[in-house]
């Protein structure tokens, strides 16, 4: 369970001063549900995200992961989530089993425990081929499932997808939607962001649309496709964010 | 703070850094290689260049003199010289190495001495040339033989015994054991190097955990981990630390290596090589040992600092334009040390590297100012403390981390 309350991030940038990245974002993502933040580069969605993986502190609001805060227990949150991005990379100079298994320690988890839950997880992701390939000579896919391996590893509860997709080939990329269908099927609660359209209409139940650092919609597919007498996303996307544009902030 | 976590960040540092050619190039193979080859490399080929100079028989010139037969001959009597034939452009012969040094003996040289006038040979050499120099101190040696022959021979016609000309004289003796004059010797370079090294080894691991993480895309990833900032920082501490001390001590290792390889093969035998004899080390394993024991918070605030800089850049690059520029603030106090004349005072106890630098001096040869010793060990831990309270304050901004 995510639960954010007048979530708020201000950078201070000395050319362009106070810039509120994320201003006042209120939402709830159930378990066995999928929440989609779709936004314009520059909107928010990786801030936001950040923050709920206690990887940026709030300036403002609050946000509860697992029944912990953000700001007062960070550590059990992340003990509760799975981080994956395109810029949550892997460590060049390990292999992909010692990557995952030093995930699995940071999680406290050792020994005869870990070794088990490694072998379990790198069958499940037929990943044993290349378990002790140094990461930098793995393929993308093969990156992307060490990756998910590692996300996995201390099976957790949560689980926070920014962008998971960018930049991926179509093939590397379905893996990852598939994979996010299945931590929906496992319960799991899911908040994914993307601009891509089509991702979200075959993986989201609650859609949240996200400019300027606002949450300016949210609601099922069903729900915007009536709310805004559009059947295409896309034209639910622009009739939403197009009055808010801003296209310096995209830079 | 939990023991544990950082544990499992250093160990992992660990594994990574024995994986990367830098790191094990800057902290394993340079010191290794460094003193052996300027040491034994350079030092056998200064040996072997001067050993060639003296070998080499100097043609010099005769400029004059034939009407003073007994010194021509005296000189053509040296063998360690070869007397060519006069010609006008000597001075040319002698800038363009084709003989190395001229003798201008004045017309009626022998009849002034018979008068007792005194004359003036020149010796003509080219400055800072070694084997016109060795040349030079060659022939002079030679004419000063044939003056106190001359000496001698006035002397003996005014029947006065030679002791006359030496009323008394003058000996300077060494009353320092052998291991304080190489201590004295060597102090400096010892102290130098510790502290050089401990900051060379700590510089590339301490980039690759910090700007090399934020390059390589880890960052987010290790902070979306449930380990605290603090334990990460101080796993990437101690990995720094451990390359900066591995470093310095294989170099002082290597040093001790060379200088015993240099004794066994007698290249400062003072029987067969006189001017080497004072270059014998005695350096006790206990000296050696305090030093290292003083560069250790030295290390700690170096890792510590390195690691603060380089958290900052965004890339390995920049974190290599803001690290070169602290060698000089490390290299300058440390040779500052070695010169001579400077030594330890209560404010100079203060400055930082400087301080442990000096003390090393002293160290190295068995003096032990305990009351120095304590204030610059605390010093220094003082100034190590605040530069890992700057690092791991600096590991929890986030607008270091997220730097853009």
């Amino acid at each position: 369970m995510i639960e954010t309350h007048g979530l708020t991030k201000v950078f201070k940038d000395k050319k362009r001063g106070e810039i509120r990245a994320v201003d006042g974002v209120t939402f709830t993502c159930k378990p066995g549900q999928i929440y989609g933040l779709l936004g314009a580069n520059g909107a928010g969605k990786t801030t936001t995200l950040r923050m709920l993986a206690t990887i940026l502190e709030p300036s403002d609001g609050t946000a509860v992961v697992c029944g912990y805060d953000v700001v007062e227990a960070p550590e059990k949150v992340r003990a509760n989530v799975g981080f994956l991005s395109t810029a949550t990379a892997l460590y060049p100079r390990l292999t992909s089993q010692e990557m995952v298994e030093y995930f699995g320690r940071l999680n406290g988890i050792s020994g005869p425990a870990l070794k088990k839950r490694v072998d379990e997880i790198f069958a499940r992701l037929d990943m044993n081929s290349f378990r002790d390939r140094r990461c930098d000579k793995l393929s993308t896919g093969m990156k992307q499932k060490t990756s998910i391996a590692r996300t996995l590893i201390h099976d957790p509860q949560v689980m926070i997808f920014d962008e998971p997709t960018l930049g991926l080939d179509i093939m590397t990329a379905r893996a990852i939607i598939d994979f996010i269908r299945e931590c929906r099927q496992r319960g799991k609660t899911v908040i994914f962001s993307t601009h891509v359209m089509s991702e979200v209409e075959k993986l989201c139940d609650v859609i949240g649309i996200i400019q300027s650092g606002k949450l300016l919609a949210e609601g099922s597919l069903a729900d915007l496709r009536q709310r805004y007498q559009e059947q295409d996303l896309e034209e639910i996307f622009v009739k939403v964010v197009a009055p808010h544009y801003k296209p310096e902030e995209a830079a | 703070m939990r023991l544990q976590d950082i544990g499992i960040v250093y160990r992992k540092e660990l594994t990574e850094a024995l994986r990367d050619r830098r790191t094990l190039i800057s902290t394993l193979l340079v010191p290794l290689l460094l003193f052996p080859l300027l040491s034994v490399g350079f030092g056998a080929l200064a040996v072997t260049l001067v050993k060639k100079a003296e070998e080499e028989i100097p043609k010099v010139m005769l400029l004059g003199g034939a009407d003073s037969p007994h010194v021509l001959e005296t000189l053509r009597r040296n063998k360690k010289i070869e007397v060519v034939p006069a010609t006008p452009d000597w001075k040319d012969k002698i800038i363009n190495k084709e003989i190395r040094a001229a003798i201008e003996i004045p017309s009626g040289f022998e009849a002034s001495l018979d008068q007792q006038e005194p004359e003036t040979i020149k010796i003509y050499k080219y400055e800072g040339e070694l084997k016109s120099s060795i040349s030079a101190d060659n022939i002079e040696k030679t004419l000063k033989e044939y003056r106190d022959k001359v000496i001698e021979a006035r002397l003996e016609a005014k029947h006065l015994p030679a002791s006359v000309l030496i009323p008394f004289r003058i000996k300077q003796d060494n009353v320092a054991p052998p291991e304080k004059v190489g201590g004295a010797a060597f102090g400096g370079i010892i102290g130098y190097m510790v502290i050089l090294l401990c900051m060379t080894g700590g510089m590339y691991p301490a980039m690759d955990l910090t700007a090399g993480e934020k390059e390589r895309g880890t960052m987010e990833t290790i902070l979306s981990s449930p380990i605290s900032r603090l334990d990460l920082v101080l796993g990437k501490f101690f990995l720094v630390l451990t390359a900066s001390l591995v470093t310095a001590a294989l170099a002082v290792l290597s040093m001790g290596v060379s200088f015993w390889g240099m004794q066994q093969a007698k290249v400062f035998d003072a029987s067969k090589n006189p001017e080497a004899a004072g270059m014998q080390l005695h350096i006790g394993f206990t000296a050696v040992l305090s030093v290292f024991i003083m560069a250790l918070p030295l290390a700690v605030l170096f890792s510590a600092g390195l690691i603060t800089i380089s958290l900052f850049a965004k890339s390995y690059k920049e974190a290599q334009s803001y690290v070169s520029p602290l060698m000089i603030l490390v290299i300058v106090p440390a040779v500052a040390a070695m010169l001579p004349g400077v030594e330890l005072t209560a404010k100079l106890a203060l400055i930082p590297i400087l301080n442990v630098s000096l003390l090393c001096k002293e160290l190295v040869t068995g003096t032990y100012h305990w009351n120095f010793i304590a204030l610059i060990f605390l010093s220094t831990c003082v100034y190590a403390s605040a530069a890992l309270f700057l690092a791991v304050k600096m590991f929890q901004r986030e607008d270091v981390l997220f730097r853009s």
